[in-house]
Parts: structure tokens; C-alpha cells; sequence
């Protein structure tokens, strides 16, 4: 459309010409649309000022560097008391968070796919059990599922005094799962750096078989050496340096257990209940994308002479993988978002440090929830462009 | 050669009867045989399972069902009961010492029924709720029966459906009002259901089309939005409702917490419906939008006609995930303090003469929330399949 | 090429009538209790041609894919090549290597280059190295005209190019048997022609050939007989002069009249 081309001088026919040419009236909505954004952005501004005003808050972060004065029990990875500031209660929050989330994910996936092939079994049985698992989970809410275990691990299991005993070395109480620590003496760098060797043996004898099949068409049981290899020089290191790997065996002393290693209820809770709950997402996931390859595929692979093993290697699960990754990527972020909901059991993740505990001591209200957004909207965009990223280079060709 | 059939197979090209498959290969053996028994690993599974549901299923149901009491006092009777059926003697009777509960005390349930289904809403104004239930059923009825009679006026009560139960609940001309402190139980998680489903998917369609738009400021503006809400947990979005939103308000503003909640769930569920319907509208070949502008439709008809139609077709199973992901997601806001089934569930828990029966108020919750989602996940796939047109 | 339909090879001494290389004894099968294949008989000879026509749903398809196992058999014989046909994996194989097969949908893997498709099967099934494989497969690209889309993914191929990227596919393992279901129905008409020349150029090398197909000048062209199949059965078998001119059965007469109209 091209510019108005009348000689009318009064207003009122120019806004109207103005309105009717695509590319102004675009550009007006645009400068209206902006202006109502600022404006309810400049009025909120206002308001939050003056009720700060009245009630004599002020808008700061100086409170992160004031001591906390709560303890957080839970901090396997930096040390933390209450004479540390809430900066550093809202970092052993964050890490807290991180931890739950990756575990959950680690254990979900494996779940997840395990049901999501068991859900493709031709066996009727295992199918028809693992839908109604599937299904039973993911149409209950994922607070009532953490409610539930939660509930399971306090009330059903022993007190420490009469804990389930697997082995004298596994304490399963309503205090937590006791587990032994590993404990490394001298000698166990050496096995480390006969691991890493190890590994890069592997690596290497993974590229010397592909020259060698590319070469000679010979194909070597890759899998086997290298598991073999890595097992087999790992455990000589191990036992050649006098086996200086040690337990620290949980013990139970007094009321409670010492030494090894305590998973809490909370973070028991929190970490099955995530894993379960959205393995039964990821299942649905992975079903639907071996199923998205078509089964002409197979046919295809199997008429020219592929057995059903090379054909799931080199055919379905590359087409399959790339069809499952970014909804897999969407529910790990979901699992970080799920993380959450760990403030209902005390599990002190960084919304319950900063976003509870601070938040009430503080009354920081504004501050603190800034940060948790913050927070969260990192991991998201995280999430996202590696998405993005790893999309675009599995995108398959096209004309 | 053959075995079971008869015993000339040479007929003349053509004249072929349609012969049974061999027994062995079909009906209830050859079902066992295909999907039960057909590899080694398939009859260990097979076993396996078995074994599982054999050890697993009986005690479920001796503990649902049959050992269950409906009908006590409190938790010591029911338990009473349980132990000592049939005896008229049992309320003296000690329990014997290591004593595991055998069954459920649903009686426990029926007790609280009235607690979980209204909250703390009025007993003489109760009739206002079961009221509003009834116009619901109406009202979803006439949305997803077709062949309602009369459809097009209860379309209508449909639309006006959500001011009328509001202004049932809450109260004012005419009705006394009622707090909203007060609402809680299956009232609350339908009333966060129902209007953030209502109104976020209207929000959710423009949010799209915003996305999607040619004005780079409107279409960044989408995105930003969208964008933020995705990327934060809705506990997060919750807190800011009930701490911060206040302050954004001019001072003296009252603003119910319900009312605060209520935008925030149907914000949070807008940004995701808008992602499913973006989906959709990029399923849309672009000849469409060609014949729509051949057609002489502005921008708003032809989406209205033409494009809206198709994408949101393609997108009802996500649109109807979202919405039950919305409804599991109402139980969070027991966390600010708001009395959902759960919430309620929970403090039930700590009355005295009752503590102890988590796992009969979970199981109840479980139960309520699987048939309502279930229903739902299961009337999407009946819709998909009946408008699945070809595309 | 197409004026080929005088030299009508199919005339030509390229059949061995004493070797018989797929035997199909009393073959009936079921999908569930449909009784899709009845009393199946067909013996077909070293470098035979014969091109399967019929109404949909008769089976034809069904036929061609229980060679090769893709389709399982519930009664009856079937030897291809002196191997049994069973339950037995080893056979199964051994059958899968004589037997190649192209699709109606070319099915090629559409994560691999045109060349990739190729040598996927001999380098992982017959341990072929990896620059032999690409040579051979290079020849069967030139064979079928292409030599010059080696390297680029399916997606990015027309549709008969496709085809013809299968049809060199299945050629790289070195078929004795050559199976065809429908390849050129997926096709544009511009581009079947240049399919069926691949076909007829494979015909004339002496392929035995099983091709299920409606395009009735390649089998005029090319094929040792002609077999109508309905509901199940074979119904009539000849060579094509006869086939066509001469159809001996009332339903034969009604299929050649319905499509040879246009």
C-alpha cells in the first residue's frame, strides 16, 4: 500500500488515512501498546514506593550479607552455620536445588526409559501393568505423590534402635537411609589415575576399531573390551595399591546413627517422588518416538539383511533420539521447576532458604522472590539454548 | 499338508472358501501363545509378572475392601473394629501388641466429607455451592454434548456461567457474602480449575497470535511474557501473589487473596496454552492464510474462520494436558496457606482423634484427582478421534 | 527405451525352466481370521519375470512380502532357493541375503547420505571395508544414473531418484531375487518413467523378478508371465500376449477392462 495521497487538511481524515495504511497503523498500535506498558510500569512503581514509604520498608539487598542466624542441616557440599550470611544460605539453597534436580533427572530418565520400552513389549502383561502405572501417576498430583512417600519413609519405617538392617551395612530408618561413605586413604589416587588412563584407552581403542572396520570390514565387540578394560585395569590398580578404598560403615550410637553417609527424608522423599513421578512422562516420550520412526524402517532394514540388534543401532534409535530429545530436555527443566515444591517437606532448597526462611526473618519480601525468579529464569534459559543449540545441529537435511 | 481342514483343497480359481486359521494361531490360544509365551524372555516376564500381581493384588484388596470399616466413632473404634470383626464386645477389647492397621478406616473419610468438599463455607449457606456444582455440570455439559437440545442458549449460560457461580459464592446483592478465606476443599480446586481453564485459554489464543504478530512490539512483548511465566515454578508465581502483589496495588487497596491466586493461576496457565496454540497455528500450511486474504478477510475474521479453527484442532491434546496439569497444579496452594483437598487433608491429620490415617486421606485425594484427570486425558482422545478429519 | 515393446524380451532364452528358485507350496495365511492368502502354488525359475497385478486387497502385496519374511505364514511351504522358510532365524538370514526388496515408499534411512544408504548393509552384515563398500556402491549409483546425489540425504531427493537410491540399495548385496511391491504408485508421472528404465535395464541382466506393479506396458515390456490375483487367490497365470488378449476367467476379463479403459 502506498502513502496516503489526499490533500485533506483536517485531522480527523488523516488519523482515519492513517489508520487505513497498513504499515502507520501498525506503527500507532505499536506506540499505544508501548505507552499502556510504561504507564501501568510507571503507576506500579509509584504504588510500590509509597507503600514501602508507609510501612517503612526499603528496597535493599544489604540484608545478604547480614548473618542468617538459622541453621540449614542439609548441606552436603560447602559448610554453612547460622553465623553465615543469607547470601550464603541462598548459594546452599541454589546448590541444594541443583542436587535434588539432577539426581531426580539421572533416575527418572533411567526409569523413564525402561518403562517406555517395557511399554512397547509384546508381552500383554508387562504392557497393560506399566500403563496402569503410567497412568495411575501422572493423572496425581506431584505434591500428593511427594506427600505420600514422604509420609511412607516417617511413619512406616523403624526408628534408628530397630532400623532395617540389609547386610549390616544399610540402615533404612524414618530418620534417613544410612549408607556407607566411601572413604579414600593413600594409594587411591593411583586407581583415579589409572581410571582416567583406562577411559582414555577406551576412547582410543574405540577410534583405532572404526579405522580398522572402515579398513578390513572386521567389526569388534567394542562394548565388551571396553567395559572389560576399564573393569578389569581398575581392579588391578585396586587391588596392587592394597585395595585403599575403606567404608565408613553407619554405626548406630546412642539415638542415632554416625559415620557413613545419611540420605534425609526429605531429600529421599523429594528425590524418588520427582524421579517417579516424571518417569512416567518420559516413558510416554520415549514410546512416542520410537514409535514416530516408521515401521517401514525396519522393513527396510531387515529386507536388506540387518539383524533386529544392528538395526535398533544404526536405523531406529538414531531417528528415534531425535524425535525424543527436546520434549526429554522440556521435562528435565519441568523436573527443575518440580524441585519447588520441596518447601511442603523441608527439604531446604533455595526457594525454602531464601524464599521462606529469609524471606520471614527479612521481611524482604520483593528482594528475596527477585533473586528466586532470577534464579529459576537462568536455569530455564540454560535448558533452552542448549535445546536450541543441540536442534539445530541434528535438524535433518531437507530440500 | 493340512491338518484340520477338509480334505480336498482344489477348487476352481476363484471359488476359494475363506477357511478358520489354524487353532493354534488364534482365539484365546493363540492370544496366550502370541503375547504371553512367544520367546524365553517373554515367559519369564510372564512369570515375573505374575508372581507380582498374585503377591500384590489380593492384600490391596483386603485392605481396600474387605477388612475396611465405614462406620466409627473415632480412629480407635474403626481400628477396634477392624481387629475384632463381628464381635458386639470390641470396644473393650485391647489391641494385641505390634498390631498393623489390616484395613482402611474410610469411616475416617465419611466424617470429614462435608470439610473436603466445601471448606469452611457456612452450613446454612451451603445449598449456594451444590447450587453452583449443578449450573457446572450444565454448563460443561453444554459445551462438550453436541447434540444438546437448545445448544445455542446454553452456550450463552455457558459464557455467563462463571459471573453467575461467582456471584453465588461469594455473595453481595441480594445473597449474604461469604469470605473467600472461607472457601476450601473440592469448592476451591474447582473454583481455581474452572476459572483458570475459562480464562486462560481466550488469554492463552492472544498470547499466540501476539507472538506470532508482524509489530515487533507487540510480538516482543509475548515473548517476554511468555517466556518469564515458563520459566519460573508456580510456587514461585504463588508467593509473589500473596507477598508482593499488594504492593503494586495503590495503598488501601483490599485485595482478596483468592482473586490474587486466581490471576496468577490463569496467567501461569495462558503462557502455556499459548505455546500449544503457537504450535498449532506454525501446522498451519501457509496456503491457508493465502485463501483467507484471497478471500478478502481482514487479520480477525480470517483467524476467527480459518485459521484459529484448524490450529486449535491440531491442538487439543495439548490444550487438555495443559488443563489437567492445571488442575494437579491447584494443590499448591496449600503451601500459602489456602485450604485445597490436600490442605485439608493435611490438618485432618493433625486432629487428635484421627492422626494417624495419612494413607486413607492420601488414597482419597489420589482417588478424587485420578478420576476428574483421567476423565479428562480420556474425553481428549475420544475428541481427537472424532474430529480427526484428515489433517 | 520405451520402444522396446517390440523386442519383447521376455522371448529372449534368459530362463533356466529346470531351476527353481522360489517354491510356494499350499500356502494359506491369516491376519487374525481374515483369510487373506488361500492355497497359494507358484514355482517360479531362475531369471523368470512375472508381474503380479490385481485389485487392492487381494493379497498381492501380502504374497511378495511372505518371501522375504516379512509377512509370516501360517500353513503351507515356501523354499527360496533351496532354503527352507521357518521359524528358524539362521534361515530366515540366509533368505533375507539372496532376497532384495523395494518399497512403494522407498523406506530409504533418511539420517544417512544416498551413498551411506548403500553401504550401511555390506559393511555391517558382510564386514565389506568401508572404501570397497563406497566403490561398489558407486557402480550401482552409476548404474542407476545418479552417481552424482552420493552425498546428499533422501530429503533432499526427488521422488524417483529416491526409488532409485532403494533399488541400488537392495542391488549392493547382490540378490539373487529381486522383489518390487508397487514401486512406482508412490511416484508423479514424470517420474515413473525413469524407474521402470532401471527395472527393464535390471531385466535385461538377467534378474529373476517378482514385481508387483499396474503398469501393464513394463510388463508387456519385460515379464515371462503375468498373474492376476484376487481375494486371495491366484486366478490366472499366462505370458502377457496371452494374458492380455486372451483372459480366460470372467474376473481376469472384468479387472483388464476396468483398467485398461484409460
Amino acid at each position: 500500500m502506498g502513502a496516503p495521497t489526499g490533500t485533506e487538511p483536517s485531522s480527523g481524515n488523516l488519523i482515519a488515512r492513517l489508520w487505513g495504511n497498513e504499515e502507520t497503523r501498525s506503527v500507532i498500535i505499536q506506540i499505544v501498546t508501548l505507552t499502556v506498558v510504561f504507564a501501568v510500569l510507571a503507576l506500579v512503581v509509584r504504588n510500590v514506593a509509597i507503600n514501602f514509604a508507609t510501612l517503612g520498608k526499603s528496597f535493599s539487598f544489604d540484608f545478604l550479607f547480614v548473618p542468617s542466624a538459622y541453621d540449614i542441616t542439609f548441606s552436603p557440599f560447602i559448610d554453612y552455620n547460622s553465623r553465615d550470611t543469607h547470601l550464603r544460605a541462598a548459594v546452599v539453597g541454589i546448590l541444594n536445588t541443583l542436587l535434588v534436580a539432577a539426581s531426580s533427572i539421572v533416575l527418572a530418565t533411567v526409569l523413564g526409559f525402561i518403562m517406555g520400552i517395557l511399554r512397547l513389549s509384546s508381552n500383554w502383561l508387562v504392557n497393560r501393568m506399566v500403563y496402569v502405572f503410567i497412568e495411575f501417576t501422572r493423572n496425581v498430583p506431584l505434591l500428593l505423590h511427594i506427600f505420600f512417600v514422604h509420609g511412607i519413609i516417617i511413619t512406616t519405617l523403624p526408628p534408628p534402635k530397630q532400623a532395617m538392617n540389609i547386610a549390616d551395612t544399610f540402615f533404612l530408618t524414618n530418620r534417613g537411609f544410612y549408607v556407607p561413605a566411601p572413604v579414600l586413604e593413600a594409594g587411591a589416587g593411583v586407581v583415579v589415575i589409572i581410571l582416567g588412563l583406562a577411559i582414555l584407552c577406551v576412547i582410543g581403542f574405540w577410534h583405532w576399531a572404526k579405522q580398522v572396520q572402515d579398513e578390513t570390514g572386521k567389526i569388534y565387540p567394542v562394548f565388551w573390551v571396553s567395559a572389560g578394560v576399564i573393569v578389569g585395569a581398575t581392579g588391578i590398580a585396586y587391588f596392587v595399591m592394597g585395595m585403599p578404598l575403606s567404608w565408613s560403615i553407619p554405626a548406630l550410637k546412642g539415638f542415632n546413627f554416625k559415620d557413613g553417609m545419611a540420605l534425609k527424608p526429605e531429600f529421599l522423599a523429594l528425590w524418588l517422588a520427582l524421579s517417579y513421578y516424571h518417569a512416567s512422562f518420559i516413558a510416554e516420550i520415549v514410546r512416542g518416538g520410537i514409535l514416530a520412526v516408521s515401521h517401514g524402517q525396519t522393513e527396510a532394514a531387515y529386507a536388506v539383511g540387518l539383524r533386529p540388534n544392528r538395526t535398533l543401532q544404526l536405523v531406529i534409535v538414531p531417528q528415534a533420539l531425535r524425535v525424543i530429545i527436546p520434549p526429554l530436555a522440556s521435562m528435565y527443566l519441568n523436573v527443575t521447576k518440580n524441585s519447588s515444591l520441596a518447601i511442603a517437606i523441608g527439604y531446604m532448597d533455595v526457594v525454602a532458604t531464601i524464599g521462606g526462611i529469609t524471606l520471614m526473618q527479612t521481611g524482604k519480601e520483593m528482594e528475596t522472590m527477585i533473586i528466586v525468579l532470577l534464579t529459576y529464569l537462568f536455569f530455564s534459559l540454560l535448558i533452552s539454548a542448549s535445546m536450541n543449540w543441540f536442534n539445530r545441529r541434528m535438524k535433518l537435511a531437507e530440500r | 499338508m493340512s491338518e484340520s481342514n477338509t480334505p480336498n483343497p482344489n477348487y476352481e480359481p476363484g471359488a476359494h472358501p475363506d477357511w478358520p486359521p489354524p487353532v493354534k494361531t488364534t482365539g484365546v490360544i493363540g492370544w496366550v501363545r502370541l503375547n504371553l509365551l512367544s520367546s524365553p524372555l517373554n515367559i519369564v516376564m510372564t512369570v515375573v509378572a505374575l508372581w507380582f500381581l498374585g503377591t500384590v493384588i489380593p492384600s490391596m484388596i483386603e485392605w481396600l475392601l474387605i477388612n475396611a470399616v465405614w462406620d466409627a466413632e473415632n480412629r480407635v473404634d474403626c481400628w477396634k473394629q477392624m481387629t475384632f470383626p463381628g464381635d458386639p464386645d470390641y470396644l473393650s477389647k485391647e489391641l494385641p501388641r505390634g498390631w498393623v492397621q489390616p484395613g482402611g478406616c474410610w469411616a475416617f473419610i465419611e466424617n470429614r466429607m462435608s470439610l473436603f468438599v466445601y471448606g469452611f463455607y457456612p452450613e446454612p449457606e451451603r445449598w449456594r455451592v451444590k447450587l453452583s456444582f449443578l449450573m457446572l455440570v450444565v454448563a460443561v455439559l453444554s459445551v462438550l454434548w453436541d447434540k444438546m437440545p437448545e445448544r445455542k442458549f446454553f452456550l450463552w449460560y455457558a459464557v455467563a456461567f462463571p459471573f453467575l457461580a461467582g456471584w453465588l459464592l461469594i455473595g453481595g446483592f441480594g445473597l449474604s457474602p461469604v469470605e473467600t478465606d472461607l472457601f476450601g476443599g473440592i469448592l476451591l480446586t474447582l473454583i481455581l480449575g474452572v476459572t483458570g481453564i475459562t480464562f486462560s485459554l481466550p488469554l492463552g489464543i492472544m498470547l499466540a497470535l501476539g507472538r506470532r504478530s508482524k509489530m515487533p512490539v507487540v510480538r516482543i512483548l509475548c515473548v517476554l511474557f511468555i517466556e518469564f511465566i515458563r520459566g519460573v515454578p508456580l510456587i514461585a508465581l504463588l508467593f509473589v501473589a500473596s507477598t508482593m502483589l499488594n504492593y503494586f496495588m495503590p495503598p488501601g487497596t483490599v485485595f482478596d487473596l483468592l482473586v490474587r491466586v486466581l490471576i496468577m493461576v490463569t496467567l501461569f496457565s495462558a503462557a502455556y496454552i499459548a505455546e500449544v496454540v503457537r504450535g498449532g497455528l506454525q501446522g498451519i500450511p501457509n496456503g491457508q492464510h493465502e485463501a483467507a486474504d484471497s478471500l478478502g478477510l481482514n487479520y480477525w475474521k480470517a483467524n476467527r474462520l480459518i485459521i484459529l479453527p484448524q490450529a486449535l484442532k491440531i491442538s487439543i491434546p495439548g490444550i487438555v494436558n495443559t488443563f489437567i496439569g492445571l488442575y494437579k497444579d491447584t494443590t499448591l496452594v496449600l503451601i500459602i496457606g489456602m485450604l485445597d483437598p490436600l490442605g485439608i487433608g493435611r490438618s485432618s491429620l493433625a486432629d487428635a482423634e484421627w492422626a494417624g490415617l495419612a494413607r486413607e486421606v492420601y488414597l482419597f485425594i489420589a482417588i478424587f484427582f485420578f478420576i476428574s484427570c483421567f476423565s479428562m486425558s480420556r474425553y481428549s482422545i475420544y475428541l481427537e478421534k472424532k474430529l480427526h478429519t484428515g489433517h | 527405451m520405451t520402444a522396446n515393446t517390440e523386442t519383447n524380451i521376455s522371448s529372449a532364452p534368459s530362463v533356466d525352466a529346470s531351476e527353481v528358485i522360489i517354491s510356494i507350496d499350499a500356502m494359506h495365511k491369516w491376519f487374525g481370521d481374515f483369510h487373506v492368502l488361500k492355497n497359494i502354488n507358484l514355482k517360479v525359475h531362475r531369471g523368470e519375470r512375472i508381474v503380479i497385478c490385481g485389485p487392492s486387497g487381494s493379497g498381492k502385496s501380502t504374497l511378495i512380502r511372505c518371501i522375504n519374511r516379512l509377512e509370516e505364514h501360517q500353513q503351507g511351504t515356501i523354499e527360496v532357493d533351496g532354503t527352507e522358510l521357518t521359524h528358524d532365524l539362521k534361515n530366515i538370514e540366509i533368505i533375507r541375503s539372496e532376497v532384495g526388496m523395494v518399497f512403494q515408499h522407498f523406506n530409504l534411512f533418511p539420517h544417512l547420505t544416498a551413498l551411506e544408504n548403500l553401504t550401511l548393509a555390506p559393511i555391517w552384515v558382510r564386514n565389506t571395508p568401508k572404501a570397497e563398500a563406497e566403490e561398489a556402491a558407486m557402480k550401482y549409483l552409476e548404474r542407476v544414473k545418479i552417481p552424482e546425489q552420493a552425498h546428499k540425504y533422501p530429503g533432499q531427493l526427488s521422488g524417483g531418484q529416491q526409488q532409485r537410491v532403494a533399488i541400488a540399495r537392495s542391488l549392493c548385496m547382490n540378490p539373487r531375487i529381486m522383489l518390487f511391491d508397487e514401486p512406482t504408485s508412490a511416484l508423479d508421472p514424470e517420474m515413473i518413467k525413469e524407474v521402470l528404465d532401471v527395472m527393464i535395464e535390471l531385466a535385461e541382466s538377467g534378474m529373476t523378478m517378482l514385481v508387483v506393479t499396474h503398469e501393464m506396458g513394463f510388463a508387456t515390456a519385460v515379464a515371462h508371465q503375468v498373474m492376476f490375483m484376487d481375494e486371495g487367490e491366484i486366478i490366472e497365470q499366462n505370458i502377457p500376449h496371452e494374458f492380455f488378449n486372451n483372459p480366460q476367467n470372467d474376473r481376469t476379463k472384468l479387472f483388464l477392462s476396468q483398467i485398461l479403459q484409460h
